[in-house]
């Protein structure tokens, strides 16, 4: 991706060492830390939200959206939306990578991942958001 | 053990409930109408079964996943403690999902 990794830079690098470690996804070890990252998130933030969902059982759309509006229970949704649809773009691309060996139709999975996981993020962030602000 | 196909399926499985916990979100957040079919859809025999899959899903893959983290740590990697391990993830989701049922029958179920 940088400027001295580019092939057309002068560079005493060989072509295999520029190419070597970077996988199938071209980026190198980034996903492999960031999968552990939002794991060990969802290890820590498990047992808030599992409280969460249980004070919502049961009750109707009123006391639901006055539960999910208070600030300490938007923010552990909040940052469990970020951490699952991160950790669920890595881990689908990684099944995508190993499983579909046509360059192109790998391209295009890959790019639909990142289209769902961004939608279902963004998605469930904008009504946690409209539930907080209360309009 | 065939346990490293069944952490893949669990999560591929979690990918697509998250639909559904978007979809309960953006209802609550709609009005009581919206959340009234979120509410029908998980209270029928179906929506039950898709959600009780979806905690074992859950709680399968969490423990899993915390059994992937000790082998990154570099520990766990004798032939006994690879099965202590894979079989404390299995049997535990399988607890803990049922623990977690029992739980929220008896807390929705009182309101």
């Amino acid at each position: 991706m940088s400027g001295q990794n580019s092939p057309g830079a002068k560079s005493m690098r060989t072509p295999l060492s520029r190419v070597r470690s970077l996988g199938a996804s071209h980026s190198g070890t980034s996903d492999f830390w960031r999968q552990r990252m939002t794991a060990v998130a969802m290890v820590l933030l498990m047992v808030p939200v599992i409280v969460v969902v249980m004070m919502l059982l049961g009750r109707n759309q009123a006391g639901a959206a006055q539960i999910l509006g208070s600030a300490p229970i938007a923010i552990i949704l909040l940052l469990f939306i970020v951490a699952s649809t991160w950790h669920m773009k890595i881990g689908m691309q990684v099944v995508i990578e190993d499983y579909v060996h046509s360059e192109t139709v790998k391209l295009a999975c890959v790019m639909a991942n990142n289209f769902f996981c961004i939608a279902v993020a963004l998605a469930s962030v904008y009504a946690i958001l409209k539930l907080s602000s209360g309009v | 053990m065939a346990l490293s196909i069944v952490h893949r399926a669990t999560g591929i499985a979690l990918y697509f409930g998250t639909l559904l916990l978007a979809w309960w979100l953006i209802a609550a957040a709609t009005g009581p109408t919206a959340y009234a079919n979120v509410q029908a859809f998980t209270g029928s025999f179906i929506g039950r079964l898709i959600v009780f899959g979806y905690t074992w899903s859950l709680m399968h893959h969490l423990l899993s996943g915390i059994r992937h983290l000790v082998w990154d740590l570099g520990y766990g990697f004798k032939a006994n403690e690879r099965e202590a391990l894979t079989w404390g993830a299995a049997v535990g989701g399988i607890s803990l999902t049922i623990l977690l049922w029992i739980i929220a029958y008896a807390i929705g179920g009182g309101r």
